[in-house]
């Protein structure tokens, strides 16, 4: 693997940043690094934060010391092998897009000079790296938004965007897991929950996952909302490139 | 068996150690502020040491207790009565049913915690922990601050007795300097320090800052010199410990605390040593704040320290005559908490409901054998 180089958080965490731009390359070795740690873990670290550049690790200091830790994490991270940028893992959200669950597809559209069906299909078109994970639980940062449908937020925020709410804000896009105030374009609604305490997992997806709008209707989006109620529904998610 | 909320006081909440796996799926930890005064808490009244406590800030809560139990109270003075007798911080206090206490605002500090043993508030379990997380109201007391009428269980099995009760008590706490119009707080410098300039640097470890009143669970925002940057102070966006020091394009330090976001764009001269975090978050707004430069080795090695003062803290509580060698000096440590124990609980001095003493002592048996340890502690008939 790629190098890091190791920085101080703290006497209970570090980071390991392997780079200063975003890029799939480095998301990817992050995500390694993370597997391995994981998969394999060191005594005394408690919990790992990807993020854009780095990961945070998180560490017990009366368990392992910072010279140990990082003397352990250089050999073991050393050998972990290029990242296989290939597999990807991509879970589908299904999007209701304009309407009631989208008000400024209009104004994303009228924005871009483009018809509203033209940034549905756009902005479904292809599959979004998530770089990391922030900011409220299970709102995820994605990578690759195309450039014509960048957007600026809105000049007053809305005080209320309810959960399952997709938006553009400037270059980026994403769901808001949670009914949060926001100021990003919202163009359309999933019925899916990104965050679910109740659930087993109550995240959908983590960072190094792609994930792939896929455009329904508001029947089929009432559909899945009956299904998800009654416990029914099957998520989606691919293995692509294996 | 529990207590109901008659005052809820400004914002009390349910806390643990904090929630901790989900932080890269961005759930902030939450958890207590201050850990020295939880962990004091909790072992004043012989409970799991990540028991959750109610954690109570500028004023606390007014509480009636259904049922005897005992509590301990610890980090700031929010001159706590029962049933209008003042009582001390930083002791084992017994509790009757239908005994009401009531805390003011604080006189010292900005957090007070309420431990009650018997492995205390009896919440579910989110995600690994009890802690309250206000912004996506889960965990603690229904995911939100208590309000008036709440009604709170607690477990109370096997805590109508507690041994060697005379010693569960310390004498404050000075750790803290409450009363110093400054303190120094201990600071490990990274991840970003090298985004400000020399004279930024120095200026953050040589000038006093104040802390404001824009101070809560998310952060302690302080200000004084301006903390100068060589581009300004924004950074890829990465993760964000427990006490570390944004500086945003003011210039001024943010401290991120207990309900911080877990990733943040603002560039980080250094992180809080763990060790002095419960004393810098313990200074109301106005006080003074310097900062020290040490290393990570250091910073650990303050923390080992604070781990083994915390063990023999709980081996005087627990067994005030561990370390006696002799007889006779066992006989002269004890004496005096003997007596203070008996003066504090007056005629009945072992149980706490005299009217139900035979069916207790019926059930001595299930108490454990470490309940006995002294003759003295022994129930007399």
């Amino acid at each position: 693997m790629a190098g890091f180089t190791i920085t101080i958080a703290g006497d209970s965490a570090l980071n390991l940043e392997f780079a200063h731009t975003i890029s799939p390359e480095t998301s990817a070795k992050i995500r390694l690094a993370a597997e391995n740690l994981t998969d394999d873990p060191i005594e005394g670290i408690t919990e790992l934060v990807p993020t854009f550049c780095s990961l945070m690790v998180y560490y017990n200091p009366l368990t392992i010391s910072f010279d140990e830790l990082a003397t352990r994490l250089r050999g073991k991270l050393r050998d972990v092998g290029e990242a296989d940028l290939s597999v990807r893992k991509i879970v589908q959200i299904p999007v209701c897009y304009g309407g009631d669950f989208g008000p400024d597809l209009p104004a994303v559209a009228a924005h871009a000079g483009l018809d509203e069906s033209e940034v549905m299909r756009l902005h479904s078109a292809h599959d979004y790296l998530i770089d990391m994970l922030g900011f409220l639980p299970g709102f995820a940062y994605l990578g690759g938004l195309d450039e014509r449908l960048h957007t600026p937020r809105l000049a007053v925020p809305r005080t209320r965007i309810e959960p399952g709410s997709v938006g553009i804000g400037g270059a980026q896009t994403g769901i808001y897991p949670l009914a949060s105030p926001g100021g990003w374009q919202i163009i359309g609604r999933t019925p899916l929950r990104p965050y679910d305490p109740d659930r087993e997992e109550p995240i959908l997806y983590a960072a190094g996952e792609y994930l792939r709008f896929t455009p329904i209707s508001a029947d089929e989006y009432a559909a899945i909302e009956a299904q998800l109620a009654a416990g029914t529904y099957e998520y989606t998610t691919f293995v692509e490139g294996e | 068996m529990g207590l109901v909320v008659k005052k809820p006081g400004v914002i009390t909440t349910v806390q643990d150690k904090g929630r901790f796996g989900y932080q890269g799926s961005g759930f902030a930890t939450n958890g207590v502020m201050d850990h020295r005064a939880f962990a004091i808490a909790n072992l004043l009244v012989e409970n799991d040491p990540n028991a959750p406590v109610l954690e109570f800030a500028l004023a606390g809560p007014t509480l009636r207790f259904t049922t005897n139990t005992f509590v301990a109270i610890t980090g700031g003075d929010f001159s706590p009565t029962i049933d209008g007798k003042p009582v001390p911080l930083y002791t084992a206090l017994m509790v009757r049913r239908g005994s009401i206490l009531r805390f003011g605002a604080s006189k010292t500090g900005c957090y007070g915690y309420l431990a009650i043993a018997g492995g205390s508030i009896r919440v579910p379990e989110v995600m690994g922990s009890r802690s309250t997380n206000l912004k996506c109201e889960l965990g603690g007391w229904k995911g939100r601050a208590l309000a008036a009428g709440d009604y709170l269980p607690f477990a109370t099995k096997g805590v109508d007795f507690l041994p060697n009760l005379g010693s569960h008590r310390i004498e404050g706490d000075p750790y803290y300097g409450f009363g110093k119009d400054e303190i120094v707080v201990r600071v490990v410098p990274g991840p970003q320090e090298e985004m400000f300039t020399e004279a930024g640097v120095e200026t953050f470890y040589t000038q006093a800052y104040t802390a404001t009143t824009k101070c809560d669970r998310m952060g302690y925002r302080l200000d004084g010199p301006e903390i100068e940057t060589r581009h300004g102070s924004d950074i890829i966006s990465d993760g964000i410990a427990f006490g570390a020091v944004q500086v945003p394009s003011h210039g001024r330090p943010i401290i991120m605390l207990a309900d911080r976001q877990t990733t943040g764009g603002y560039a980080k001269i250094g992180t809080i040593a763990t060790v002095d975090i419960p004393k810098l978050v313990q200074r109301p707004p106005g006080s003074r704040v310097r900062f020290e430069r040490v290393s990570v080795q250091e910073a650990q090695r303050l923390l080992r320290a604070e781990a083994r003062q915390m063990d023999q803290l709980m081996l005087k509580v627990r067994r005030p005559s561990a370390d006696g060698i002799s007889p006779r000096r066992t006989a002269r440590r004890l004496a005096p908490i003997l007596e203070a124990q008996a003066q504090r609980m007056q005629a009945d001095t072992l149980w706490i409901d005299r009217a139900n003493r035979d069916e207790r002592v019926g059930r001595r048996n299930d108490l454990t054998s470490a309940s006995y340890e002294t003759a003295a502690q022994r129930p007399t008939e």
